[in-house]
């Protein structure tokens, strides 16, 4: 019985108990990560899933089951029971449900990989980990910290429509910390971001890295962190790093375009967003210089695929366009709903979860600056770069971040390392001020997304490069 | 599974591993089925409605001094081997791990509570019934949440002879009650589905809403609260994720300081794990006990696995947890002990006019009934840390903030951020007042929760307002 051939079971199980659509996918997910600490070896741990899940669509209402076995009598049932959860879900209707047209394929797909992560010797890469961490401890770091994680996911999916459709994407990335434990408060460095970068690529990537030779700064920035100076508080202008950038989109923008969220399917917990589609096409959101898309066709970053995880191509489309909100992230049923005619991100995070709208790569398109442009055009401003903390409102308007480091920029050029940096303001108005744009993009991954009830962990790409704000409220401190 | 008891198979692993690791290797094996149901509604309806039957295996070996864990879902008798020779194999090519603390011996385990095998095997019909029950409460209002049950068995067997089995079974309910774009919410974790009362919960849920419409904004600035269980939950939560945490605290990132007097008089918290029908052993088979960490203001403890107990020269707590050596052991059961109740009869004069419903308990009426001025805060949403140490957090309130004068709730307020020492705000003469009637409140996963009446506390930085 191959992996189709459970699929296809299930799928026809739920026909035949009374779905009006199923789909499925089987999913074999392996899983790879090591922890170093301070020249050792902290953990490794291997994982191998595998399973099956059904979607069952019995009149306006969804239902899923889920089961780490794939023979046909599993299967079968997992079907069964879709459908038996599809028709309690109808003792609470919702409005009625349709899914925008999407042409049923046959088709393969797979990620680039030009070094096979899991089979790299685990004796090279905890070497990696260990001689990175022994030289951030040597440089003055009390906790010196490495990490890397490889997922390599193979998966079928068909649906009732005729999809035939099987990916296997391969995830991989790392990075290393060092904090610095101070009088009362700690300070933290990282290379090239906390907990790493992150693409649909190879063991390239991690070596891309080159984790040694950053360690020795990072331990040495991150103790002198302890003694510089704080952010000062006040409005000042406002030079994101790359990689806090990153994060920033994907917070104020990528989670507000989630069709899901506008709609009000996530609104006792992710929450909502401020957008109105009434006002798809028309609002601004930012400056000129704001051009979003979301692309999930981007070789090796991390929000990429051949296919969401309901059979839709990937395509890239425009979210914000010249700084006008034009787009959205949606799936087939939610884009039904909203009249949009296009799903495309919806994804789900293993075998036992309901897939859902996801960020798929949604980054900013590069400007005509460069950073060392921006710093030299500024008079009077801080640089902010990696993030160490995020908070954001159930809108997605209201947002305070923190930074690992500062750098004081006056007339032009960087100065002093500032701690503390902090930054707070309310979504628009912040894009709306964003003034110089770097050409410098880089696809930045974040591997640890967290959304939907029971929790899934989504893996997204942001391509991003260093920008100026205007007058932001920064040095928020307790 | 063939049939297989959990135990029978853990017991499988670890014969496994000796026999293809030899007999001096250490190992310990966890396998648990879990059956794990969620219905979920929005605009009043059921949108996502799932659930899933799995059996997972971890296992964790230790040979000629190296360590390596793994993980599976395929427990037929070539997964297992897989699962076994693919672990021995990375522990042999892992660098040597000096601080392996080595298995748990053979130890009693204390009865844990029953489970109530209605909710264990409950069908997808109660979930929506009670789904059905918060929505007709609702009054007509829009409405959002979940209801849900989790079922676990779960067995361990080390190689050095201990072997356990346990069961937990959890149900719990939140939801909403949206008006006007504000939000009323109500949030329960029980140990039997029975115990949550859809209705009820979707009435309250309204009620706040209700209570809450038209919000005005407040400047930023350090305001005396009364958080609700809600927003007293968040703190636990990060009381215990960063600071009694065994593992944090070795690494000197911790606030805690046993035998130190951080805390309020008032303040006694416990980690109770078979306060609920919790599993009665942890990831390394140890069991769980009750803990106390916080003892009337003055810390008394922090959570240990046997790694960080060995590095503190002490005994593990009961607090291990699959990938710990990274994350830390981590209490999830806490228990924030109430005070003397106040009057019942407080309830309904601490509010007036459009702002009634705002106050849901005569726990929270005692408390807002002494505040000159302050918030009454339901839930705070989105917490992050700024400094592990200092545990210096900013997050934003969610679902109803309203302002107290003279003891009374006299209007509603828009959201806040704030940034704020947890460990601060609740330190000596920080606690104004505790309610008596603890109401547990769900975690994210099963197995995880916070248990809190609500709490008066002297000042809490607000740092922005809604528009910033």
């Amino acid at each position: 019985m191959t992996e189709f051939d459970a699929a296809t079971a299930a799928v026809q199980a739920a026909l035949d108990a009374g779905a009006r659509y199923a789909d499925a996918r089987v999913m074999h997910r392996r899983y790879e990560s090591m922890t170093a600490r301070n020249g050792d070896v902290e953990e490794l741990t291997q994982d191998e899933s595998i399973g099956i899940g059904v979607r069952a669509l019995v009149g306006a209402s969804w239902g899923f089951h889920a089961v780490p076995d794939l023979s046909d009598a599993a299967a079968r049932d997992a079907g069964r029971r879709a459908t038996r959860t599809a028709m309690a879900s109808a003792r609470v209707p919702g409005p009625s449900v349709d899914l925008v047209p999407v042409q049923a394929v046959t088709a393969s797909w797979a990620s680039g990989c030009q070094i096979d992560p899991l089979g790299v010797p685990l004796s090279d890469k905890g070497d990696l980990l260990v001689d990175a961490t022994r030289t951030m401890a040597e440089h003055g770091a009390d906790l010196a910290e490495g990490l890397y994680q490889i997922w390599d996911t193979a998966k079928w999916f068909v649906s009732s429509e005729g999809h035939r459709i099987d990916q296997r994407i391969r995830e991989c990335g790392g990075g290393i910390s060092a904090t610095s434990i101070g009088d009362g408060e700690t300070q933290r460095r990282s290379w090239p971001s906390y907990r790493g970068q992150y693409g649909t690529t190879g063991w390239e990537l991690v070596e891309s890295l080159d984790l040694a030779a950053h360690a020795a700064q990072i331990a040495e920035e991150s103790r002198a962190l302890l003694t510089a100076p704080p952010c000062p508080a006040g409005e000042t202008d406002l030079i994101l790093g790359g990689e806090q950038l990153a994060l920033q989109i994907h917070e104020s923008v990528g989670h507000a375009i989630e069709l899901d969220r506008i709609l009000g399917w996530e609104a006792a917990f992710a929450g909502t967003s401020w957008l109105d589609l009434a006002q798809l096409g028309s609002l601004r959101y930012g400056s000129e210089l704001m051009n979003i898309t979301i692309d999930p066709t981007i070789p090796g970053a991390l929000g990429s695929f051949g296919f969401d995880d309901e059979g839709s191509p990937a395509v890239k489309r425009d979210a914000v366009r010249d700084g006008r909100w034009v787009g959205v992230l949606a799936g087939r049923d939610s884009a039904a709903m909203a009249s949009l005619d296009y799903g495309g991100s919806v994804r789900a995070d293993g075998w036992a979860r309901l897939p859902m709208v996801r960020m798929t790569n949604v980054g900013l398109e590069p400007g005509p600056h460069t950073l060392e442009e921006i710093i030299a055009a500024t008079d009077d401003g801080v640089l902010m770069d990696l993030n160490r903390s995020w908070s954001i409102d159930d809108k997605r308007l209201n947002f305070q971040f923190g930074c690992e480091v500062g750098w004081e920029i006056k007339k032009g050029r960087r100065g002093r390392m500032l701690r503390n940096p902090t930054y707070t303001g309310i979504g628009p108005l912040f894009w709306r001020s964003m003034d110089m744009l770097s050409s410098e993009t880089v696809s930045w991954g974040t591997p640890n997304c967290g959304k939907g009830q029971p929790g899934q962990v989504g893996h997204t790409g942001h391509p991003a490069a260093p920008a100026r704000f205007r007058n932001v409220r920064v040095g928020v401190s307790a | 599974m063939s049939g297989q008891t959990e135990l029978e198979l853990a017991g499988q692993v670890v014969e496994l591993v000796r026999r293809l690791g030899g007999p001096a290797t250490q190992v310990e094996a966890v396998v648990t089925r879990a059956d794990l149901a969620l219905t979920r509604f929005a605009n009043s309806g059921i949108h996502q409605n799932v659930s899933e039957s799995t059996v997972g295996v971890r296992l964790r070996v230790h040979v000629d001094g190296r360590t390596a864990a793994g993980g599976g879902s395929v427990v037929t008798d070539d997964g297992l081997s897989a699962l076994v020779e693919r672990t021995l194999a990375a522990a042999r090519l892992c660098p040597p791990d000096p601080g392996w603390p080595g298995l748990t011996p053979r130890m009693p385990m204390q009865d844990a509570p029953p489970v109530d095998e209605a909710t264990a095997h409950a069908e997808p019909d109660q979930r929506a019934d009670r789904v059905g029950a918060f929505v007709a409460a609702a009054g007509g209002l829009s409405t959002a949440g979940y209801c849900r049950t989790a079922h676990r068995s779960s067995a361990f067997a080390n190689s050095a002879g201990h072997s356990a089995y346990g069961r937990s079974v959890e149900a719990a309910m939140d939801g909403i009650a949206r008006r006007d774009g504000v939000d009323g919410v109500a949030r329960r974790s029980a140990d039997r589905l029975s115990d949550l009362d859809g209705a009820e919960l979707g009435a309250q849920a309204a009620a706040k809403a209700q209570a809450a419409a038209d919000p005005v904004e407040l400047p930023p600035g350090h305001y005396e609260v009364v958080f609700e269980p809600a927003a007293v939950a968040d703190l636990l939560q990060n009381l215990s994720f960063y600071g009694f945490n065994g593992k944090r605290y070795a690494e000197r990132q911790s606030f805690a300081e046993p035998g130190a007097a951080q805390f309020d008089r008032a303040v006694t918290v416990v980690d109770d794990p078979l306060g609920g029908s919790g599993l009665p052993f942890d990831a390394e088979g140890t069991g769980r006990r009750a803990l106390t960490l916080v003892e009337a203001g003055t810390t008394r403890a922090v959570a240990h696995d046997r790694r960080t107990a060995a590095e503190a020269g002490s005994e593990s707590t009961g607090h291990a947890v699959a990938g710990g050596a990274t994350w830390g052991p981590m209490p999830r059961n806490l228990r924030l002990t109430g005070a003397v109740a106040g009057p019942a009869s407080a309830v309904g004069r601490s509010t007036t006019g459009a702002a009634a419903g705002a106050v849901v308990d005569a726990d929270t009426a005692a408390l807002v009934a002494g505040v000159r001025r302050g918030l009454l805060v339901t839930d705070l949403w989105y917490t992050r840390v700024l400094d592990p140490k200092s545990l210096v957090v900013t997050g934003l309130t969610r679902n109803g903030v309203w302002l107290i004068e003279d003891g009374t709730v006299v209007r509603a307020v828009r959201d806040l951020r704030f940034t704020e020492s947890y460990p601060r705000a609740l330190g000596p003469g920080a606690v104004l007042g505790l309610g008596a009637r603890a109401v547990r409140q769900p975690e994210r996963v099963d197995g995880a929760w916070w248990a809190a009446p609500s709490l008066r506390l002297a000042s809490w930085h607000f740092t922005g307002g809604a528009s910033g």
